[in-house]
This record gives structure tokens, C-alpha cells and sequence, in this order.
């Protein structure tokens, strides 16, 4: 990653959700609020958790179209473990070792199969989708401890509790992408496989090892998901993976690997949280929402290009891999 | 160099080792019985003198936005709302998940609403944010599909699941000739209202009366027409014997009837349940459905308004014995559990159909 | 256009034996499918039960030979179930205002909406330079929200819709469903196009080496628009005989639907890598998905395995595509031309 790109596209998606959150605290009524704060947190913690391992993975040239299937795995069995007198506590790190297993299993299809990401995952998805319906059937698991679900809904000084794990992930996440070998690597991989692999980086342990970490988040994700409305049910989180690669991408990370950033990926998520709140606190419907939502996300991957287009004449981008399917221009 | 892999599953195996074994002794289980924040119930006392207060803002939040059933009382909730000089407000998810929900009662504390209409379509999921709407000085009253009980402040209901599920008991009865195999096609599976009548209709079941008559499956269409079709298609495959589908909501029975009355079934197996006139007239009409049943969908968002309005005006608090009176439909007494009945449901049939336009 | 009737080369032969092994497995499949739950329940054969399996696999083997047209390309259309969505509520709309409607126009307009989407992919994919994941991810949510806000809460029902229009569900020729007559003639197009003529080879080729076909000189850009525009159209078509089949259209139809519609095509032995498939492959894998719907509640088995299934399938498929490819690498660096 360049210095140039990071004061290109990431710049720029900082600067508009910047300014976004500031619009809105001007003109939207109730926008900008603690209490509004506080449950922009909310909404955005699960699609901000799952895109931090999605943004490792994207950039290596690979994609997880399965992490919100994962979430409702976890939540399901969550519900099934509680219900069966387990407690809360031994509960949680089960779910979060859960979720790092089916990461494996995607992981193991990708490096060790060869098979491509995009296909695996959305198997994936299907799989384990269903099994969170066969694990709890059309049941919902409910009344966990007041002072857990309490916990990821309060806040403390005005500061949601939520804030505070999503922040040192964040941290983390954000550390290892740009300050240390592991994410060099992850840009190798993503830059070209063949060159990564003959300047020592093991491509195929890496992705594996991203996946299961992209796995226990989503496992993560479950268990606060699941506190968060106090109700365990096989169908939680149905379709949030799309909003999670929205965000990514949106965030500058190229689906054709080897370029992003994690600044431009939270910001990402930060503007897709703002214009969503502060869309449905303006009565604008649902229906606009869905629009708004795919609109930037096909605007935030046209935009470079065309600017790269006007700047100079394009000889074409790399050809393509499997997992991110393309044409030549 | 790092570890081989191997060497890193064992580690992560040991960690995770450790963590349960820390953490297993001394964990809170289910039976613990946490005590969750102060319960719901009426909080001031009622007056019920006050002046009805003008310029209420109601929002009505049904299970979703795009189903006939749900319009249908958002109107009526309107014209109530706009009956007492309120402001009246529709908002909603367009599927019917809890979690969508959540963010809709979220954004009506934000915007100051005084009162907020819901049917539930999760009664515990929606419960943290109503408690917080509820802290937040704004009345809630349930309507259709009731959250849980400490979370709202009146539950509006369009019968007694008692009086639903008898009442179609009765029918599917009736229309297997007393004995047979039936099945039931629901809706979304949590669904507080339907698993309430779901639940007496097997109670009744249980009964000699009815001992000729065996629920053999209950299947669930998620109130999507295309699933609901495929349940009611599936339904017959597997249960050639099939007298009866029962299919307790709207979505549902029109599905179903429609499945039926385009397949060489039609004729030989009933369909009943809770439909609306407008969407059942056909089947009535082609013989492929005999009866059903259901109140008029409009009155339970009117009542809502009116026992919304009641209670930001301070009339009632929802306290057993309270009384209030809903403009064209009369007056009300709250129940147990701040619990108002709408009435009875109606059953229509080729007789009577053409009376009704909802 | 022409048909080009080249020789075969070993290539071929070797592909084509591959191809059909797939296919076989398939039939292998369902037959043995058929026979286990016939065997548990003898009516999942009679007339009405078949008939509504195959009504059921009609629709998604339109949509899934539409996504083949594409994935072969390299290419993925993920935005179909918002199309089918779209198509079904206009075209609902357009019968219900205009009851004289006759259904060849209401297929027609369907079939038009859905190019109007699939160009619209194509450009963005095309001259934007945005990957098709992207943009069919984008127009997946665009399109969904354009019926939303079209529809509202408003409902398409039956009774609305002119008898004629609903009766093409119920007729058909010899026997056979207007539907299925639909899904045939369309599978068997595909088919022929992909096989026979020049455009067909173009699209294979563009999958296999995206490079190499443009430095051949095949004009990748013309072809992605017409891949893109085939696949629109049948997801258009597709919703025209949803409204037909189910009768009762709202904003929602479709939802979801983008995932079966590629998980047919993929176990009917499509390669997410583009550059391998056919039409009867997709058209398989439909029909085994649906058939897998339909056997489930009459096996007793409970509703909520299907998705497991149909993911797992999905893997096994890939899984198998792979093997099978590894081996034929071996094969020919063995200097064998053929898989034995």
C-alpha cells in the first residue's frame, strides 16, 4: 500500500463520512444525540466486527460470503447450549471457538482443495445457514442473564460498552494490516500468489489462518448479536454478509486484492451506519435505504476508475483470479 | 518461524481447554434466575377524567410493511389516530425479523413519539428497546402480537386466543365431518399470536369431543406467499390423507387455497382459517374454500389508537378494571395483564362474503 | 451469425466425456432420489406431485441457464432475484391494468424489463471496469428497492389477475405445463447458441483466458452485454411465469433467490472460474435442487435441511470439478488425450 493511495480513495471516504455524520448532526433532527450514538454503535458493531477479518481476506484476493451464516450458527447454538442449563460463561468462548472451526473448514476448502473462495463460501453460507434452522428449529431461545444482555445494551458515561471491545479489535486489526509482517503478507498474497510464494510468504497458511480468524469474529459477532436482542434464533444476522462486503469495498479495498486500507474501511462502515440512521430519522423508507445501499457501493468502485481513466489511459488491470471474477475492459 | 499448524491447534485447544475449565464452575446457567431490570405494569395511577390530550404523536410498527393484513390496520390505526387530533406515523422492516424491528422503535425514541403501536414480531427481542421507549416517557401499547408483558403498557387483542383457537377447532371440524387427518400452515414460527391459538387448538384436540380429529403436522410459511405455496404443496405430499389445512393466517390460507383450488385436490381437501373477505372471495366463490374466520383488521389498529391516546392523555395506565371508551367501536374494560379484547371473531362463508370490503 | 461445424479436437473430447460424466451424475442422482422417497411414499409419483415439481424446477432452470450464459464468462449475476422481483410486479401490473394483455406480450415485457437490468450490469461491468460481483451486488439491492418503492405495501392477488393470464400455468401441449414447454425451449436455445455457434466458443473462450480471448481478437465487450442481457431476460421471463405460477406478487418475490438460482448452476457442473458448463448441466442441477424441496416433507424429513443440503452439494460439486480437472491435467502431461 502507497502513501499516495492512502491519501487518495481512504482520504476521501474519511472525509465523506466525516462530513456525513456532520450533515446529519446539523439537519437531522435527533441525530447526534448520546442516545443516537449509542445505538449507531449498536447497528454498526456487527457489520464493523465482521469487516475487520473481511478486509484481510478481500485484500489476499479471496472473499468470506459466509460470516453471517456463521453469526446465526453461533447464535443458534448458543440458544441450544443455554437452553440446555450451560452457563453463560462457558457458553461464550464455546461460540467464539465455534465460529473459528467453521473458518477452518472454509479455509480448508480454499488453501488445501484449491478451490475458489467465492463458490466455497457461498456453499458455505447455504450449509450453515441450515444447520443453525436444524440446531434450533423455528424456535427462539430467550431470558438470558439481565446483567449480560444489560452489559452490550448499556453504556457507561454516556459511552456505549460495546465501544469498547470493537475498538481495541479495531486497534488490533488495524496494527497487524499496516505495521507488521503478517500484513505485508496479507498484500503479497493479494499483489500476485506466484510472487508472494517465491518471496517466502506461505500464501496457503496465511488465507487459512484468515479465514479461521474471520470465523471466530463472526462467532463473536453471534454471541453480542444474540445478548444485543436477548433472543437466539437461526435466522439472525440472514443477509448481513452483503452489507458487510458493501462496507469493505465501499472502504477502498479493491476486490481484486492487493490494495485497501483499514482506516477507509471503518470510515465505510461509518458512513453506511450514518446514512442509514439518519435516513429513517428523516422518515425516508426502508426501500430508499436498499437503493442508497447499492447505488454507493457500485459509485465507491466506479469513481476511482473513472478518476484513473481521466488521469490516464488504463492498459487494463491485472488479469483476473478466481474468486474475483471479472472481464477484461 | 512460527509453530507448524499443528502445533497452533493444540495451543488453541489448550487456551479454549482452560477457558472452559475456568469458567465452567461458578457460571451463570438458566435456572439462575438473574433478576432482570424493575418489571413493567402501570406506573402512575389513572385519571379518568383527564382531558383526551390533542396533537399525540402515534407510530404504528407492524410485523412488516408489505402485507395486506398489516395496511388494513395501519389504516385504521390512522383513523383513529386522526379522529382524536393525533399525528399519526406507519413505519416498518420490510420482512418480518425481530431484529429490523429493534432499529424502528430505536429511531421512534429518538424522534419523541408519545405513543408506539407494535405487533411484535419477536415478543423478547423488541422487549430491551420498548423497556428503553417505555423509560423514555413513551406509552406502548401491543397490538395483533403481543410483546413481552413488562415491556408494553396495554396489550390490544383481537380475540382471546382461547375464543381463536375453539373457533377453529370448530370449523376444521365441521368441514372433515367430525374425524380425519388435519394440518396447520402458520406463520413465521416465534409468532406469539399464532403459537397462542396453535397451542388451544391442540388443548381442544385433546378433548373426546374431538378425539376423531388428528393434527398430523404444523408447518410454517413465514407469511411469504411463495413458502406458504410450497408448505401447503408439501403438506399434501406427505399426508395423502389429509382432510383439513388450517392455516391461522392471512398469507397463509390464500396460499393455501390457492394451491388447492389449481390442483386436483380441490374439492377433496378443506381449507380454512383466519383470511381476510377480499382475498378469499375468489375461493369462496369456486367451492374451493367453505369458511374462515377473522375480525376486521381496521378495528384493531382503531382500538390501538384509541387506548394509545388514552394512555399519553393519562385515562388509563393499564391496570386491571381501567375502562375507556374506542369512539365508533364503544366502550372497554382492560383485563389481566393490561390485556383489551377487540370482540369475537367473524366467520364468513359464500352466504354472507359479499357484506364485507377490507 | 453462422455455425461453424469445426472438428473436434482432443480437447473437446476429453472435456465433453467430463461434462457428460456430470450430467450422468446428476440423472444418477435424482433417479436414485425419486426411488428412495417413491419407495416411502408411492403418490411423490403421481401426476399432480410430479407436475408441481416440475412447475417449481421450470422457474429456476430459467434463471439458472441465464446465470450460466454468464458465469461462463467469468462473470457472476447475483442482482436475478431482484429482476425476477421486478419483472413479476410490472408485468403483474401490466395484466391487472390491461386484463386483454395476451401472455406472449406479458412474456415479452418480462423478458424486456430483464435486458433493461442485465445491460445496465453490463455497462457498469463493461465500460466502468467494476468486477460483476460488485455490480450485481449493487443492483441486487438497487433493483429490490425500485419494486419496493413501486410496490409499497401492495399486493398482486390472484383475483386480480385475468383468468387467461393465470391459466397458462394450468395448460399446456400433450400433456406437458406451459411452463416446462417455456424452461425446455429455453434450456435447449442455450444449449445449441453454447454449443454450435461461433458466439457460443467466443464466451468459453473470454472464461478461459480472458487475455487470450481478447488478444484473438473476440470482441469481449459486445459479448459481456449480450451474456449480461441473456441473463436479465431470463430472469425477466422468470418472473412473468412466477406471477403465472404463484399467482400473488408483492415486492418481495424472488428474495433470496440469486443463491439457489447460482447454487443450480454450480452442482449442475458450471465453474465459478468460468470457461465450463452447459445449459443442461444447469437445467439438471435446477431439477435436482427442487426435486431435494419436494422430497424432504414427504421423507418426513424436517423442512430445515434443505439449505443444509444444498450447501453441501455446492461444496461436493466444486470439490468434484476439481478432481476431475486435477486428473485431467495429469492426464495430459502425461500425453494422454483422453480421461479414461
Amino acid at each position: 500500500m502507497s502513501a499516495r493511495r492512502l491519501l487518495g480513495w481512504d482520504a476521501a471516504i474519511i472525509v465523506v463520512a466525516l462530513l456525513a455524520v456532520a450533515l446529519s448532526s446539523v439537519l437531522v433532527d435527533g441525530f447526534g444525540t448520546t442516545r443516537n450514538a449509542g445505538y449507531l454503535v449498536l447497528d454498526l458493531l456487527p457489520i464493523a466486527l465482521l469487516a475487520l477479518p473481511m478486509t484481510f481476506v478481500v485484500i489476499t484476493g479471496e472473499i468470506d460470503l459466509s460470516v453471517a451464516s456463521t453469526l446465526g450458527l453461533t447464535s443458534a447454538v448458543l440458544g441450544a447450549l443455554w437452553d440446555a442449563g450451560l452457563p453463560i460463561e462457558t457458553i461464550m468462548p464455546l461460540c467464539v471457538l465455534l465460529g473459528a472451526l467453521l473458518g477452518a473448514v472454509n479455509g480448508l476448502f480454499v488453501t488445501v482443495f484449491t478451490l475458489p473462495s467465492l463458490a466455497v463460501t457461498i456453499g458455505t453460507m447455504a450449509l450453515f445457514r441450515g444447520l443453525a434452522f436444524v440446531v434450533l428449529g423455528d424456535s427462539a431461545v430467550a431470558d438470558y442473564p439481565a446483567s449480560f444482555t444489560g452489559w452490550v445494551t448499556g453504556s457507561s458515561g454516556g459511552v456505549p460498552n460495546v465501544l469498547l471491545p470493537l475498538a481495541l479489535l479495531a486497534i488490533a486489526f488495524t496494527v497487524v494490516l499496516h505495521a507488521t509482517p503478517v500484513g505485508r503478507a496479507v498484500y503479497a498474497a493479494g499483489a500476485g500468489q506466484e510472487a508472494a510464494r517465491f518471496s517466502g510468504v506461505r500464501v496457503d497458511r496465511l488465507k487459512f489462518w484468515l479465514y479461521v480468524t474471520s470465523g471466530a469474529v463472526a462467532g463473536l459477532a453471534g454471541v453480542l448479536w444474540t445478548l444485543r436482542y436477548s433472543s437466539a434464533r437461526a435466522d439472525n444476522g440472514a443477509g448481513l454478509e452483503l452489507a458487510v462486503v458493501a462496507a469493505v469495498l465501499l472502504g477502498g479495498v479493491s476486490i481484486f486484492g492487493g490494495k485497501g486500507a483499514m482506516p477507509g474501511v471503518l470510515a465505510g462502515v461509518l458512513l453506511l451506519g450514518t446514512l442509514q440512521s439518519a435516513l429513517r430519522l428523516s422518515d425516508v423508507t426502508n426501500e430508499a435505504l436498499t437503493i442508497v445501499t447499492g447505488g454507493l457501493l457500485v459509485v465507491s468502485v466506479l469513481l476511482p476508475n473513472l478518476l484513473r481513466a481521466a488521469t490516464r489511459r488504463r492498459a487494463g488491470p491485472a488479469s483476473a483470479r478466481p474468486g474475483a471474477p471479472t472481464t477484461t475492459p | 518461524m512460527s509453530p507448524t499448524p499443528t502445533a497452533r491447534v493444540r495451543t488453541a485447544a489448550l487456551v479454549a481447554a482452560l477457558l472452559v475449565g475456568l469458567t465452567a464452575c461458578g457460571g451463570t446457567t438458566k435456572g439462575d434466575g438473574d433478576p432482570g431490570a424493575a418489571s413493567g405494569g402501570p406506573t402512575a395511577s389513572a385519571d379518568p377524567d383527564a382531558p383526551l390530550r390533542e396533537g399525540v404523536k402515534m407510530a404504528f410498527l407492524p410485523k412488516q410493511l408489505n402485507n395486506p393484513y398489516s395496511d388494513i390496520e395501519g389504516e385504521g390505526g390512522k383513523e383513529g389516530v386522526e379522529e382524536l387530533k393525533g399525528e399519526f406515523k406507519l413505519v416498518g422492516p420490510n420482512d418480518a425479523s425481530a431484529s429490523s424491528q429493534v432499529s424502528y422503535i430505536n429511531t421512534l425514541i429518538q424522534q419523541q413519539q408519545d405513543v408506539i403501536g407494535i405487533a411484535a414480531n419477536d415478543q423478547n427481542a423488541v422487549c430491551p428497546s420498548l423497556k428503553q421507549a417505555r423509560e423514555a416517557g413513551i406509552k406502548v401499547v401491543s397490538f395483533d402480537s403481543d410483546a413481552a408483558k413488562d415491556c408494553r403498557d396495554v396489550f390490544v387483542n383481537q380475540a382471546t386466543a382461547q375464543g381463536i383457537g375453539e373457533k377453529l377447532v370448530e370449523m376444521a371440524s365441521q368441514l372433515a365431518g367430525g374425524s380425519g387427518e388435519i394440518a396447520v400452515l402458520s406463520a413465521t414460527p416465534n409468532a406469539t399470536n399464532q403459537n397462542a391459538w396453535i397451542a388451544v387448538v391442540e388443548t381442544e384436540l385433546a378433548k373426546p369431543q374431538n378425539s376423531g380429529l388428528k393434527l398430523v403436522k404444523t408447518v410454517y410459511g413465514n407469511d411469504d406467499d411463495q413458502k406458504s405455496f410450497q408448505e401447503a404443496q408439501g403438506l399434501l405430499q406427505a399426508h395423502p390423507d389429509l382432510e383439513v389445512i388450517v392455516a391461522p393466517t392471512t398469507v397463509g390460507i390464500a396460499a393455501a387455497a390457492r394451491y388447492v383450488g389449481s390442483s386436483s385436490y380441490k374439492g377433496k381437501v378443506a381449507v380454512t382459517g383466519l383470511g381476510t373477505p377480499n382475498q378469499m372471495r375468489e375461493h369462496v366463490k369456486n367451492g374451493t374454500v367453505e369458511r374462515f374466520a377473522l375480525w376486521d383488521p381496521a378495528d384493531i389498529g382503531y382500538l390501538a389508537a384509541h387506548a394509545g391516546v388514552a394512555l399519553a392523555s393519562g385515562r388509563i395506565t393499564g391496570a386491571q378494571g381501567e375502562e375507556f371508551t374506542a369512539g365508533r367501536l364503544g366502550d372497554y374494560t382492560i383485563g389481566a395483564d393490561g390485556e383489551v379484547v377487540l370482540g369475537p371473531p367473524t366467520v364468513f362463508d359464500a352466504a354472507n362474503i359479499d357484506q364485507f370490503d377490507f | 451469425m453462422t455455425t461453424t461445424q469445426e472438428p473436434l479436437s482432443p480437447n473437446d473430447s476429453w472435456w465433453s466425456s467430463i461434462t457428460r460424466a456430470r450430467e450422468l451424475g446428476i440423472v444418477v442422482g435424482l433417479v436414485a432420489l425419486v426411488a428412495v422417497t417413491a419407495s416411502a411414499n408411492p403418490r411423490f409419483l403421481s401426476a399432480q406431485s410430479l407436475r408441481d415439481v416440475l412447475l417449481g424446477a421450470s422457474i429456476l432452470t430459467v434463471l439458472a441457464v441465464g446465470q450460466t450464459v454468464v458465469v461462463i464468462t467469468r462473470n457472476i449475476d447475483l442482482s436475478v432475484g431482484s429482476v425476477l422481483g421486478l419483472s413479476a410486479f410490472a408485468v403483474g401490473s401490466l395484466v391487472r391494468d390491461h386484463p386483454g394483455t395476451p401472455v406472449a406480450a406479458a412474456l415479452l415485457a418480462g423478458a424486456g424489463i430483464g435486458v433493461a437490468c442485465g445491460l445496465l450490469n453490463a455497462v457498469l461491468v463493461r465500460y466502468g471496469g467494476v468486477p460483476a460481483l460488485v455490480v450485481t451486488l449493487g443492483t441486487l439491492y438497487a433493483y429490490r428497492g425500485l419494486v419496493h418503492t413501486w410496490a409499497g405495501g401492495g399486493q398482486i392477488t390472484a383475483d386480480e389477475l385475468p383468468r387467461g393470464f393465470l391459466a397458462f400455468a394450468d395448460g399446456g401441449v400433450l400433456g406437458v405445463p406451459w411452463l416446462v414447454v417455456v424452461a425446455l425451449v429455453v434450456t435447449t436455445a442455450a444449449t445449441v447458441l453454447l454449443r454450435d455457434f461461433r458466439l457460443g466458443r467466443e464466451l468459453y473462450a473470454m472464461g478461459s483466458s480472458p487475455r487470450a480471448a481478447q488478444l484473438a481478437g473476440i470482441r469481449t465487450g459486445r459479448n459481456t452485454l449480450i451474456a449480461f442481457a441473456a441473463s436479465g431476460a431470463l430472469a425477466g421471463l422468470g418472473g412473468v411465469l412466477h406471477a403465472v405460477r404463484f399467482g400473488t406478487v408483492d415486492a418481495a418475490a424472488g428474495t433470496g433467490f440469486e443463491l439457489t438460482v447460482v447454487a443450480a448452476a454450480v452442482v449442475g457442473g458450471v465453474a465459478v472460474f468460468g470457461g465450463s458448463g452447459t445449459a443442461w448441466g444447469a437445467a439438471l442441477g435446477a431439477l435436482l435442487l427442487t426435486t431435494i424441496g419436494s422430497a424432504l416433507p414427504v421423507l418426513e424429513i424436517d423442512q430445515f435441511w434443505q439449505q443444509t443440503i444444498v450447501g453441501a452439494l455446492i461444496l461436493v460439486a466444486i470439490g468434484l470439478d476439481r478432481l476431475v480437472a486435477l486428473r485431467a491435467a495429469r492426464a495430459l502431461r502425461k500425453g494422454g488425450s483422453r480421461v479414461r
